[in-house]
């Protein structure tokens, strides 16, 4: 019984720990840039504009 | 034809290759959520209906309260939701990978087998048979269709993901991929039931366990099925209508795991005060008051998107009903955490504050989304620009904005009413109240979540002969897929 509570409160520890892990991930400095470069992605998806436009670069 | 000199980073793209993407998926989808909308919410209108007027029935047995219910609950979230889930996820996976589905026979599969699905719900709810769990109350040989149906779902969705043509994968397919995971789990742990006959099956779980087991799934559902599907449209669809990037999309990163760490643990508040063990209905209240930080972080990032554009909710009504959707979220997602402290539930629980806290998340969240989402989409399937006429949606939102607010209104003072009616005591101990004076107490307020019920609906109505309009006439188009925008940069 020990060993199963011992279990269960370093898993939830470590996915705890884990969480910190993202967090620290999501917003280093380094990532930053290229992290607001997939948010900006989406829009440059559109099927609105004119045919040259969306086909640019590979006409 | 290769990418231009200078993206050596990004795959070699071959236009001759890629065709177009699979709309006719997302059309089906999309127009069935219109028409099972409807039909899920007339369904409510009518046992609302019966509330106000019991003998409404006549006594006929597949027309009583208690078979219609569920039939209500399941048209709505699988029905209506569901296909709006299908569609959208369909939709922004293509667009977002770059690629077509990966595999078109399997999604038709999934649209056909999700129709046949909610028609035999359709058929055997009336007729009585159910398995008693809440929002799973269909029998196991339904169980397994759905099982069949969602593994087919995965692969495509899944298998899209894995032949995307950019090396990201955008924060939308993350929560749709989380939640088709997820349902898919919680379904099979909650059907695990023995069959007796064809229309007949028992639980393996008894007591207290099942009860557990029924508000793990209860609750996922409502965090999986109709939240992070949901937040999944946000982080493309609220960006997409606003012209502008999602206001953190480092935000949105933390959002997603904050999200998926807790929602799992917040079942048990559903079973407070009851033979739960006191520590996991503890434990359930406080991961729902955590959840309260992810919910809003999402949210907030939502409504933020519009930051520096605000001008565009005055003229956009498809913007009015994607932000106020997420201001519906912000409000559910902070009563949800209220609701679920132990001194507050002894008050709210089981009193028609929890119908008015669901409908303020299913009709003013989930439902509001969808509809945002679909006025954009639908045209852009059938190659027009807008909708058949913007106004017609104006008047929609204001319609539906109005129903949602006297529904929940009507339910939130009803409820305090009748928590308060139940739990007053006389002097010598006996009740104050009879329960059936707490009943002709609501009986007002039960009209008035009627007429915003019907209000909801006709503003379903409305957009139905808006689709009409726009596709009536109009050609399907079946966009050609898009070479990614740093191949074309």
């Amino acid at each position: 019984m020990d060993t199963v509570i011992a279990i269960r409160s370093g898993s939830t520890v470590l996915t705890f720990l884990i969480f910190l892990g993202i967090v620290w991930w999501a917003y280093g400095r380094g990532r930053k840039d290229r992290f607001e470069a997939t948010g900006r992605s989406v829009l440059l998806d559109d099927d609105d504009k004119p045919d040259e436009q969306r086909t640019g670069g590979r006409a | 034809m290769s990418a231009p000199a200078g993206t050596a980073s990004v795959p070699m793209w071959d236009a001759a290759d890629q065709g177009t993407y699979n709309y006719k998926v997302v059309r089906q989808f999309a127009l069935m959520t219109v028409v099972w909308g409807i039909v899920g919410m007339l369904v409510g209108a009518l046992i609302a209906s019966q509330l106000m007027f019991p003998d409404l029935a006549y006594g006929i047995p597949w027309l009583s309260y208690g078979r219609l219910r569920p039939l209500h609950t399941n048209a709505v979230i699988f029905a209506f939701g569901g296909s709006a889930l299908f569609a959208t996820s369909y939709y922004v996976v293509q667009r977002t990978c770059h690629t077509r589905l990966f595999s078109d026979g399997l999604a038709a599969f999934t649209f056909w087998g999700w129709q046949a699905v909610i028609v035999a719900a359709a058929i055997t709810l009336p007729l009585g048979y159910t398995t008693s769990h809440e929002y799973a109350e269909l029998e196991w040989p339904i169980d397994i269709l759905i099982a069949v149906v969602w593994v087919a779902y995965a692969i495509v969705f899944f298998g899209t993901i894995a032949k995307r043509r950019v090396q990201h994968i955008y924060v939308a397919n993350w929560f749709y991929g989380a939640f088709i995971l997820t349902v898919a789990v919680l379904h099979i742990v909650n059907s695990a039931e023995i069959p007796v006959t064809l229309w007949k099956s028992y639980y393996v779980y008894a007591g207290a366990q099942d009860a557990m087991v029924q508000w793990w799934y209860g609750h996922n559902a409502v965090g999986f099925f109709l939240t992070a599907g949901f937040l999944g449209m946000m982080y493309y669809f609220v960006p997409k209508q606003a012209g502008r990037p999602i206001y953190s999309y480092r935000l949105s990163v933390v959002h997603f795991w904050a999200l998926i760490f807790t929602y799992m643990w917040a079942g048990p508040h559903h079973l407070e005060y009851t033979a739960l063990p006191d520590w996991a209905q503890s434990l359930g209240m406080v991961f729902s008051l955590i959840l309260l930080a992810p919910s809003w972080g999402g949210m907030i990032n939502g409504i933020m998107t519009l930051s520096g554009a605000w001008h565009k909710l005055r003229t956009d009504p498809i913007l009015k009903f994607l932000i106020t959707s997420l201001s519906f979220y912000g409000m559910s997602t902070f009563e949800g955490p209220m609701m679920s402290i132990k001194t507050v539930n002894s008050l709210s629980h089981y009193t028609d504050w929890v119908i008015g806290h669901v409908h303020s998340g299913a009709l003013g969240w989930v439902a509001m989304i969808s509809i945002g989402s679909l006025y954009y989409l639908i045209p852009r399937l059938y190659g027009r620009t807008e909708m058949f006429s913007v106004k017609a949606i104006t008047l929609h939102f204001w319609v539906a904005t109005i129903g949602v607010v006297l529904y929940i209104a009507a339910m939130w003072i009803a409820g305090v009413m009748q928590g308060l009616m139940w739990r007053a005591t006389n002097s010598d101990g006996t009740l104050t109240y009879t329960f059936v004076e707490s009943v002709k107490a609501t009986y007002p307020f039960y009209a008035i979540r009627l007429l915003g019920g019907l209000m909801f609906l006709s503003g379903m109505l409305v957009m139905a002969w808006n689709v009409w309009r726009t596709v009536r006439g109009a050609r399907p188009v079946d966009a050609p897929v898009l070479a990614p925008a740093l191949a074309r940069a």
